[in-house]
């Protein structure tokens, strides 16, 4: 079962600016999803590998080879900002 | 938070000091980690880079393999074990220069583990474990607009984005800030040897960020730990380091619990400053990264590497010590920068006297290359020319001064010693029958340094030695002179 | 307008068509239709028609670039395309214009064919409905009341709707065989790797494949052809030679073993719910469900659950491949239907969860990263279409065209046409 501060610390990993009555409504449809996803933790998985490729692919690599760049106009052209070459964001606060 | 200031009355043996560093080192790869754009310092903002790097919707990474290659030479020199398998990993969190909102790095499964590092402190030497080593992208560079407490905006720089990045993680296991400056020196000597990375901490090539903690001494776990980043330079490291036990200590004395947190070195102002605390611990939600597979690392791959590696510094230093006969601090001089070393070694196998040779390098050489780039003067003066130079003075053809400036006439128009010599006419005068008759003239010139030497002042003989060698233009055989002139003095005492 | 491509492709040899007069035909069609529909997002009307009139230029000169020249398609959304807005179906990448080309584009491109634009999604890829795209909803060419299917329902209800001749889509779970069943057209999940994902916004990097839609079973083994193939750019993209997939659909099934799973017969089958359309805001960014996403992939890699859910969900997925690895040792192709139910009235799956269970045929494909194709079986009593799925073996889609292939030419399905005028 997920808490309210569950949710609340979720949204704020995730950088999302929920509403009050996001969170509310979130904190409910996550505990309906992850108790479907209960039937995933019921089954038998002991010993089992896990899988995250698809394809049984090993060591593709590509040779240290320099290829042409991007022009920077191009690469610059869906800044929202920008201040000469450089991308202007909002200044950011550590945290 | 206010800043605890240093210094604070306690008795400093009363804690153990508890460090542990991770350094990050940029890979000398012509190409990024992940896609082709260059790797080249100091090129116009945002011109090196594509889709892969800027980390543009639907790209796809492909793993360099020389910057892999690099990672296991680096390994097998700190006495790593290379996994035989490995994988990459996605490391999320926010940040402005990294547009992907995750970082590939390398979780479990990292390309090495279980390795040392001898470090040198006092004369001593030991060996610091070496938890981990992996590959990563480097992010972005962050500009402030303004200064960075007034600034309203940041300004993002790609080129460097995507820069291959070997993090080095040690394990908590040096005791002082000067063993930590020792590691770090000692860490930039072997992947500058391994020509992996330049070492260029001003650049950012190698960057360093310290764990410490302080605990009771003979107490078995480890104190709360604070993470000091922007530590880039070696005298960094020492001074934020020292502030930093200082400050620990300053508050255990006074029973204040100590915070685990980040903090900034703020060089200008000596401190470390903490970054907004946080109220929760980091959570990077890694997992393995999927649109990379897995690599399975080929031991004949690793054995391939392991054979072509070059001696290191340390044993290149014993060999130094036993082979040349060298003291064990000019070795140590000699072998810190491999091409010093190589220099070195050219110039012993032209001229056998290592002494001489060392000699040479360490005054001349050195204070003529001031920091500079030692492969630009030695395109100057090869090995070769500073042979001949001290042929031309062991033969006596020169006197040990005029060679100076043979030298510094070599750096400057790239001749050898010989041809210079012949040109300005810089021969040692070694004729007998010439210097007895500068000799007559100057003593005829000079009767009152012959009273007082008769009158037993010996320097009056330095006097005419220096008066003769300046009639000669200095290229008189000042052990010639000497010898002359003792002769003609005790003739006229007698 | 149903012509399928490679009549089109005939009629150019014959010079009874011109590309030209096709693509005017098919953007014509698109200006009159689409306001109804929604299928696209951005229709790239000039470049079409420049690149029909190379195209054009080509088979005058007897010189096509191959069976797909001056074939009328259109992309998924989720595409990139140099120089066109790519939007994912999001206000956050509204304005995103991508300097290059998704490697499918470069085929598609290099094969002669002409994009006519890019069609609506679900946001981000999140959907099942193609409800959920910031722009606005598609509609399925059926009955206008009802959804495509999703998440590529624009390229879906494209070609359902002879908005384009045959279209492509990425498939994460069901994203191209659910709409293609809701749809009534072929579409295809090829196996994971066959096809480069370089360009392709991801949803699940593992899960993803991009594949084709078409109007009958042989477009589909040509458009496949023309875009599968190894890509340097994605480290997860099979070597595996790619076959002549047109050659292969006359060499006929005999021989092959079919199987029908139990699994796929589940209780409660088409339930029909149906709720009241909640309003739903959104916000600058993202949309509710891309957020609620979000919020759960994080909390399941957030410290402490990674275990319990993304590991246990890759273990899971070991189990899922080697069912269908033993599956395989006994049959060469598995035959199920492609969707628990026919396309549904647009707001009646607002209940996120059971808009998941809508893939509960087709993910168990994506997790064993094996091709399965969706072609029309028939029509509900509403006159809804219905699709059956067949899946086979990783780099089988030569049996899986020919089955698929020989199904088709013995039923009469794909000669009903949707009412749309």
């Amino acid at each position: 079962m997920i808490e309210r501060t569950d949710v609340e610390h979720v949204a704020r990993l995730t950088r999302l600016a929920l509403t009050e009555a996001e969170l509310e409504r979130m904190r409910e449809q996550l505990n309906s999803i992850l108790a479907h996803l209960d039937t995933l933790r019921a089954v038998d998985t002991e010993g089992v590998e896990p899988t995250s490729h698809a394809v049984d692919v090993v060591n593709v690599m590509r040779e240290d080879e320099v290829e042409p760049c991007f022009p920077q106009d191009a690469m610059l052209a869906n800044a929202p900002d920008r201040s000469g070459e450089l991308f202007r964001v909002p200044r950011i606060l550590e945290d | 938070m206010a800043v605890t200031p240093p210094g604070a009355d306690v008795n400093p043996d009363r804690y153990e000091v508890v460090i542990g560093l991770e350094v990050h080192a940029q890979l000398r790869t012509r190409s990024k980690m992940f896609c082709g754009c260059p790797t080249r310092f100091g090129a116009p903002p945002n011109s090196q880079t594509c889709p892969v790097c800027q980390g543009m919707p639907g790209v796809l990474p492909v793993v360099n393999r020389r910057a892999v290659e690099f990672g296991i030479r680096t390994a097998l020199a700190f006495h790593c074990r290379v996994n035989a398998a490995c994988r990459f990993a996605r490391k999320h969190y926010y940040y402005p220069d990294m547009p992907k909102n995750y970082q590939i790095s390398q979780y479990e499964e990292p390309l090495a583990e279980d390795g040392f590092l001898e470090v040198d402190v006092d004369g001593s030497s030991r060996a610091i474990g070496i938890q981990r080593l992996h590959l990563e992208e480097d992010v972005g560079k962050l500009l402030h607009e303004g200064t960075i407490e007034t600034a309203k905006a940041s300004l993002v720089d790609f080129n460097r984005s995507g820069v291959p990045l070997m993090e080095t993680v040690s394990r908590p296991e040096l005791r002082s800030p000067e063993e930590a400056a020792a590691y770090l020196r000692a860490f930039r000597a072997i992947v500058v040897y391994l020509d992996v990375c330049d070492g260029n901490m001003e650049e950012g090539s190698l960057r360093c960020d310290a764990n410490v903690s302080l605990r009771p001494r003979g107490a078995a776990e480890l104190g709360t730990k604070v993470e000091i980043k922007n530590l880039n330079s070696f005298r960094n490291v020492e001074r934020a380091l020292k502030f930093e036990v200082a400050r620990q200590t300053a508050a255990l004395a006074v029973d204040e619990r100590i915070v685990q947190e980040t903090r900034l070195w703020d060089a200008d102002r000596e401190v470390t400053r903490s970054m907004r605390s946080k109220e929760y611990a980091h959570d990077y939600r890694y997992f393995p990264e999927p649109d990379l597979v897995p690599l399975q690392i080929d031991r004949r791959w690793v054995e391939e590497i392991r054979a072509e590696l070059p001696e290191l510094p340390r044993a290149r230093r014993q060999r130094f010590v036993s082979r040349y006969g060298l003291s064990l601090s000019t070795s140590d001089i000699l072998t810190h920068h491999g091409p010093l070393a190589d220099y070195f070694e050219a110039a012993v196998t032209e001229f056998p006297d290592a002494k001489a040779v060392s000699n040479w390098i360490l005054s001349e050489f050195l204070r003529v290359l001031a920091g500079g780039d030692e492969r630009v003067l030695s395109m100057k003066v090869p090995p070769r020319n500073l042979a001949g130079l001290l042929r031309l003075i062991a033969d006596g053809t020169i006197s040990g001064k005029i060679a100076k400036d043979v030298f510094s006439t070599m750096v400057d128009t790239g001749e050898d010693a010989p041809t210079i010599v012949r040109r300005e006419g810089l021969t040692q005068v070694a004729d007998e029958a010439v210097l007895d008759g500068i000799i007559d003239a100057v003593m005829a010139a000079n009767p009152k340094a012959i009273e007082d030497f008769k009158r037993g002042k010996t320097a009056a003989k330095k006097a005419l030695v220096g008066q003769v060698m300046k009639a000669t233009g200095g290229k008189a055989n000042p052990a010639l002179v000497d010898r002359l002139l003792e002769d003609k003095l005790s003739k006229i005492q007698t | 307008m149903y012509q399928p491509i490679h009549e089109l492709t005939d009629a150019y040899r014959r010079a009874d068509l011109t590309p030209t007069a096709v693509a005017e035909a098919y953007l014509a069609r698109i200006d009159a239709l689409d306001g109804r529909l929604g299928a696209y997002l951005t229709v790239v009307r000039d470049e079409a028609l420049a690149a029909a009139r190379e195209s054009e230029l080509r088979w005058r000169a007897g010189a096509p670039l191959g069976p797909l020249d001056g074939a009328p398609v259109a992309l998924k959304d989720v595409l990139c395309t140099r120089g066109v807005r790519t939007t994912c179906g999001s206000k956050m990448l509204e304005s995103f214009v991508p300097p290059y080309d998704a490697t499918v584009v470069e085929r598609l491109r290099a094969a002669g064919a002409v994009i006519l634009g890019k069609t609506n999604m679900d946001e981000f890829a999140m959907g099942s409905s193609t409800e959920h795209s910031a722009f606005h909803p598609t509609r399925n060419p059926w009955d206008l009341a009802r959804v495509p299917g999703g998440s590529s329902g624009g390229s879906a209800a494209a070609v359902a709707g002879g908005l384009a001749a045959g279209g492509f889509g990425s498939d994460t779970g069901g994203s191209i065989r659910q709409p293609a069943a809701f749809c009534g057209v072929v579409g295809m999940k090829p196996t994971y790797g066959r096809v480069s994902r370089y360009g392709l916004v991801a949803l699940a990097s593992s899960l993803d494949q991009v594949g084709p839609f078409a109007r009958d079973v042989r477009d589909a083994a040509l458009l496949l052809g023309a875009v599968a193939g190894h890509d340097r750019r994605d480290a997860t993209c099979i070597q595996a030679p790619v076959p002549d997939y047109g050659a292969e659909l006359s060499k006929g099934v005999a021989g092959l073993t079919l199987g029908l799973p139990d699994e796929y017969f589940i209780d409660g089958m088409d339930p029909d719910v149906e709720r009241a359309m909640e309003s739903r805001t959104r916000a600058a960014g993202f949309g509710a469900e891309v957020k609620r996403r979000i919020m759960l992939g994080t909390y399941a890699l957030s410290a402490g659950y990674y275990d319990a859910y993304y590991g246990k969900a890759q273990s899971v997925r070991t189990l899922v491949r080697r069912e269908f690895a033993a599956a395989f040792a006994r049959v060469d192709l598995i035959v199920a239907p492609t969707t628990p139910n026919v396309a549904f009235k647009h707001g009646e799956k607002e209940d996120p969860l059971s808009m998941y269970l809508n893939d509960v045929f087709t993910i168990p494909g994506n997790l064993a990263g094996i091709p399965g194709i969706s072609v029309p079986c028939g029509f509900s009593v509403t006159g809804l279409p219905i699709g059956l799925q067949v899946l086979g073996r990783p780099l089988d889609e030569p049996r899986l065209l020919r089955a698929a292939y020989a199904y088709e030419q013995a039923t009469p399905w794909r000669s009903r046409r949707p009412e749309l005028t």
